[in-house]
């Protein structure tokens, strides 16, 4: 990035305009924005640009997901600076976003591959801060790698914005405050998914867990475990397997003959979809019977680009989503018919997630009327907001996830077009997902860290 | 009982996918003295010739998709099932035993390519270099899949007669074996294969020449024969025996990619247990570690020693390695160090 | 000293090590051990002002910078084994993962002080490598490197699941605030931040972060350099040479193979090391054996056996991990501006397949073409193309 020698005097410009728009807003933000504005940060946008960080997997089992992020993420930024239709720019109640950029700077972007690896993907994240400035990190697609990059975040003083991650972790035990996440978690989706298998299935039933063998996979295992034992079902057996197994048949042969009649997988991206095809398209299991009970599978976290991996074997199988683009609320049809009139195809939840982070981000920036982290991080904790399609939603100050709608969701039997993988089984109000934030555990840590500015 | 048969069956389907890929691996070190590291991505090409096939069954009218109203969508028509209704529908349906007649012709030529273009320089230097300039293509191999690709599976369905499983307890008058169709199918095929390599080189002039090359590459080059065209044909072949080996494999694993790395060390395993050079060795060290590594996944096995499945397939390797480090069949002196 | 060498390569032919070195610059240079310091001196010198004159391509910020030197220490290691003695490990990354985890358990337990936690992952990565190299030495060949590799990949499973109390599996493990540190607390009071490793006080982030590692890497540099004009030196290189000669004439090859697989491995446990305390967090991804297939790429890229190369190919290998893969179309057609605008649709469909997430097809590419034609690496190429603008110059000088 090239030094820019006129920055200072430009600075000083946009300090008064920022504090003018703020002004208008709110007078306790003009305040609080004055004194922060004095406040050294780590990238404070000095030019006319603000730098926005997207890190996401380009290459290894994530890359089209991550492509599909990526996209979100570039439609975030042409709405913010006001181009296209501004989607869900429109919606978004409270809304300080002006369409103007962000504090009127015009929103550029970097974008970096995670590889889905720690390492790599804080490597990234370290480039994006150091080299290109950027003043916030977005993306991901699994949750040890959204870890490892919000730590980092923390300790660098720029905010996190994850993508897609779904372990109870991220905002539990390695919550940070420089870190937010509007995906669910795997306790939601066994609080949301417990009662639908009760009603569709039963209360008598024994279940067999195959489990990814890593944090994520485990915290799913338990968090789904919990919710069926709550209801009355039995857990014959648990078993972990290798991440990246592909061929899973030496895991599936003994499900049968152990007397469960349900399977679940806790599997994502390759494992899942080559677990559910064998065992649905190979080992016939949902047209066995158990005990007198038609054998069922379950895969507690759907993704669209897993669906469509898994082909035929989906249909029928329930499980959890954060997002679906046919749901029947206006911010989602806004959005999709942006998305899908950019890019030809709708968009997937990990798109929709990963664009509204960045709205948000955005907004809060505008309400606090400043770039300086602690005081965005104030704007969003605590946030209740609407119409970024998951109806009434709130980021909760404890731990900074978000707090929405859960959907269940069934692979459709007859799909009508072929992006219409899933049906919405049953919307799961936000108080049933909800749950006391210290049963995880944790600690955010410190609004102010010395970061890179120092 | 039961479970341990299946274990077994498991074992099998396995390791017939581990025998095809080592079986070209070492008759490609038996013969050419390469060490070829784009082993497999030679499966994974294979496994990709069987979703072309299937793309190509399936080229498609665009018509305009009126259940989406939200923007403009397209949906996709086979031109196969507008021409002939039902039969074109169950020719996309064969697509993949279909695909092997593309496959072979296809995989030669790939086999011919790389031997002619790249491998041959490398004959006269060293295990290293090889290993080297293989890996480096292997990688460009699957990039360039993957820029046409992409990187998410792709789901390729087995013939529905042929899907689901079949009660092969009854057969044998036992009760609750069932197990998937395909995967014995791919079982019987891994065999024919086998056999089929096994009786070109035993019954055919041109197998004897390379049997000969194995034993003795320096004196069959001094008796006068052209040795560089029979190491292109070789190459082909094992490219082919690679190649059908992916073929088959796309309904049991959805193809993507990174399929040839995930095989790759694992197939270099099985030929190191087997004895590297013998064609012999690489075929039951191929089933004897399908079969293992499916013991080890019992959860029987794993409540002694935690871990064990993720790990057999190594420590087989080094157990065999320091203890016979010819291998289970390798000739006595061969590599032997 | 050197002249032994020299004299010795001639006997034993050419590989693309004593070829180097056989090229008349290195001999001028290399004929009294001063001249060691001097080009050690010439360096480090290089390596300090790598911010300066890096900035230009984008790569003067302190985590490549920090990358390049860590990368540098571990394809170095490296190069003592393979380039010297010939021997191809395919499991180093092995050694590289438990000095990380080594590190951050030293920044748990004890101190954020980062000289203990650095000898701490040189020591547990000796270990490591002394009993994974007594096994696997009993072979050779290529039987060498499947044993390697297979124990690098026993590593990588075990720390990804079962392991995960003591590598905390695919999060990776990091530092809490509420760990023991029994030497840091006994002197302060923990803050309310989490700590940073340090070195007596400085804090080893950013740029002090990277001077730290660039000081390890030129120490090391001038280990390896001496190393290899060492009579323990000569040994490797005539075992990589003809190691049954060498078992006739007497010797026993098997402990100077041991001492240069352990050197090499505590080499790896220092990059290690080093990479957590820049960024204390150790995952097992560090292990697997692409992992260790990219310290073999970085050191074949950058030249086998030379001193420099190694270095050379592991910030070439670095750059394009992070600098190509981030670019994205819109950098492209700034970077295409200059021309008219279909020539630069043009450039940039041409381009893009090879950049940003296509980076690893520049990757294999680049490889495929260093080992064909370069089989010297990078080194080679200058060489050949000093020799071509000059004929003779100095050698190993000019990567600068």
């Amino acid at each position: 990035m090239p030094i820019d020698p006129s920055a200072w005097s430009r600075r000083r410009l946009l300090k008064t305009s920022a504090a003018v728009g703020a002004g208008l807003a709110m007078p306790h933000v003009l305040i609080r924005s004055a004194w922060a504005q004095d406040q050294a940060f780590c990238n404070n946008p000095s030019g006319d640009t603000v730098t926005l960080g997207f890190n996401v997997p380009q290459s290894g089992p994530y890359a089209d997901e991550g492509a599909d992020e990526l996209r979100a993420f570039q439609l975030a930024v042409k709405h913010l600076n006001g181009e296209g239709d501004g989607g869900m720019m429109n919606t978004l109640q409270p809304s300080s976003l002006k369409g103007n950029g962000i504090l009127g700077k015009k929103v550029a972007y970097v974008t970096g591959d995670t590889q889905t690896k720690s390492d790599a993907a804080r490597a990234s994240a370290k480039r994006m801060i150091e080299a290109d400035k950027a003043i916030m990190i977005s993306g991901g697609s699994s949750s040890g790698v959204a870890i490892a990059v919000q730590s980092l975040c923390q300790d660098m003083g720029v905010m996190f914005m994850a993508g897609l991650t779904h372990s109870n972790d991220t905002t539990g035990k390695d919550k940070r405050r420089y870190g937010f996440r509007h995906f669910f978690n795997a306790y939601m989706s066994g609080q949301a998914l417990g009662p639908v298998l009760a009603e569709e299935y039963g209360k008598d039933r024994r279940a067999y867990h195959l489990t990814a063998d890593y944090t994520w996979g485990w915290t799913q295992e338990e968090s789904i475990k919990n919710a069926t034992e709550g209801l009355g079902w039995e857990t014959v057996e648990a078993v972990r397997t290798p991440l990246g197994a592909g061929d899973f048949s030496q895991y599936l042969t003994p499900v049968l003959n152990s007397g469960a009649d349900v399977l679940i997988l806790n599997h994502y991206g390759g494992d899942m979809v080559n677990s559910l095809r064998q065992a649905v398209t190979q080992f016939d299991m949902r047209s066995k019977q158990v005990g007198g009970k038609d054998f069922q599978i379950v895969v507690p976290l759907f993704s669209e680009l897993m669906a469509q991996g898994a082909g035929e074997a989906v249909k029928g199988i329930l499980g959890t989503a954060n997002w679906d683009w046919k749901l029947d609320n206006e911010a989602s049809k806004v959005f999709a018919k942006s998305f899908g009139e950019e890019y030809g195809s709708p968009p997937s939840q990990a798109a929709h997630t990963c664009y509204v982070q960045t709205l948000l981000y955005a907004n809060a920036v505008e309400t606090a009327g400043t770039f300086y982290p602690p005081e965005v991080i104030k704007a969003l904790e605590g946030f209740e907001f609407d119409g970024m399609g998951n109806g009434p939603t709130l980021y909760r100050a404890e731990d900074h996830q978000c707090f929405k709608d859960v959907l269940v969701v069934r692979g459709k039997q007859e799909p009508t077009n072929q992006f219409d993988l899933m049906e919405i089984v049953k919307v799961v109000p936000r108080d049933q997902a909800t749950y006391d934030p210290s049963i995880f555990g944790g600690e955010l840590g410190p609004y102010e860290v010395k970061g890179c500015a120092a | 009982m039961d479970a341990i048969i299946l274990q077994i069956l498991n074992g099998l389907d396995k390791g017939g996918a581990y025998a095809l890929i080592a079986l070209g691996l070492t008759l490609i070190f038996g013969t050419l003295g390469v060490v070829n590291f784009a082993h497999g991505a030679l499966f994974m090409l294979g496994a990709f010739c069987a979703v072309t096939f299937a793309k190509l069954l399936t080229i498609s009218e665009r018509v305009r998709d009126e259940s989406v109203t939200f923007f403009e969508a397209y949906k996709e028509v086979p031109y196969l099932e507008i021409w002939y209704g039902d039969t074109g529908r169950a020719i996309v349906e064969w697509a993949v035993p279909l695909s092997i007649i593309m496959a072979i012709p296809v995989m030669l030529l790939i086999g011919f390519a790389m031997e002619r273009g790249l491998i041959r320089f490398f004959y006269k230097r060293s295990h290293a270099e090889q290993i080297l300039v293989t890996f480096g293509l292997a990688i460009v191999l699957q990039e360039i899949v993957k820029h046409f690709f992409g990187a998410n599976p792709i789901p390729l369905t087995a013939p529905s007669a042929l899907a689901g499983s079949a009660d092969i307890g009854q057969w044998f008058g036992m009760t609750n074996i069932s197990y998937p169709m395909w995967r014995i199918i791919y079982f019987l095929f891994s065999l024919l294969v086998i056999a089929a390599v096994f009786a070109f080189l035993q019954l055919t002039t041109f197998g004897m020449v390379v049997r000969a090359g194995m034993a003795d590459r320096e004196t069959v080059g001094l008796l006068g024969i052209n040795i560089g065209r029979k190491f292109t044909i070789v190459f082909g072949i094992a490219a082919v025996v690679a190649g059908l080996a992916g073929v088959m494999y796309t309904p049991i694993l959805a193809p993507n990619y990174h399929l040839g790395m995930d095989f790759l060390v694992l197939s270099f395993v099985v030929v190191v247990v087997g004895g590297m050079g013998s064609l012999g060795g690489a075929v039951v060290a191929g089933f004897l570690l399908g079969i293992l590594q499916s013991f080890a996944s019992m959860t029987e096995v794993k409540a002694i020693v935690p871990g064990i499945d993720q790990i057999i397939i190594y420590l087989v390797a080094v157990v065999v390695l320091l203890v016979r480090p010819r291998g289970l069949m390798g000739r006595k002196g061969v590599m032997e160090a | 000293m050197s002249e032994t060498v020299l004299t010795s390569d001639k006997a034993m032919g050419k590989s693309p090590a004593e070829k180097d070195r056989k090229n008349a610059g290195m001999a001028g240079f290399l004929s009294s051990s001063n001249s060691d310091y001097l080009m050690a001196a010439l360096f480090a010198l290089a390596i300090f002002t790598m911010p300066l004159w890096l900035a230009p391509i984008g790569a003067g910020y302190p985590d490549i910078l920090q990358k390049f030197a860590i990368f540098g220490i571990f394809a170095l290691g490296f190069n003592i084994l393979f380039g010297f003695s010939g021997y191809l490990s395919f499991g180093h990354a092995a050694f590289l993962g438990a000095g990380s985890y080594a590190a951050v358990w030293m920044f748990k337990l004890l101190s954020m002080n980062a000289v203990l936690a650095v000898a701490f992952s040189i020591v547990i990565a000796g270990i490591f490598a002394l009993a994974i190299g007594f096994v696997s030495l009993r072979r050779s060949g290529i039987y060498f490197s499947i044993l390697t590799l297979a124990f690098a990949q026993m590593s990588y499973n075990l720390a990804y699941s079962v392991l995960t109390p003591i590598t905390n599996g695919e999060t990776g493990l990091q530092i809490s605030r509420t760990d023991p540190r029994v030497l840091d607390n006994m002197f302060r009071e923990p803050g309310a931040a989490l700590p940073v490793p340090d070195f007596f006080g400085i804090e080893l982030q950013g740029w002090p972060g990277f001077y730290f590692c660039a000081t390890l890497l030129v120490l090391a540099f001038f280990l390896t350099m001496r190393i290899k004009n060492s009579t323990f030196g000569m040994m490797l290189f005539a075992i990589k040479s003809n190691q049954n000669r060498m078992a006739y004439t007497g010797f026993s090859t098997r402990p100077y193979l041991l001492a240069a697989f352990v050197i090499s491995g505590m080499y790896a446990g220092l990059a290690g090391g080093l990479l957590a305390v820049t960024d204390p967090l150790a995952g097992a991804d560090r292990m697997q054996w692409t992992a260790s297939g990219e310290v073999v790429l970085m050191t074949i890229l950058g030249g086998v056996g030379t001193l420099l190369g190694p270095v050379i190919g592991a910030a070439v290998m670095k750059y394009l991990e992070q600098i190509f893969s981030s670019f994205n179309e819109g950098v492209l057609h700034r970077a295409f501006d200059f021309l008219t605008p279909e020539l630069q649709d043009l450039m940039v469909g041409i381009t893009s397949p090879f950049v940003g997430e296509g980076w690893h097809l520049t990757l294999g590419l680049m490889f495929m073409i260093v080992v064909i034609f370069l089989p010297g690496g990078i080194m080679e190429g200058l060489r050949r193309i000093a020799s071509a603008t000059r004929g003779r110059r100095a050698g190993s000088g000019d990567a600068n």
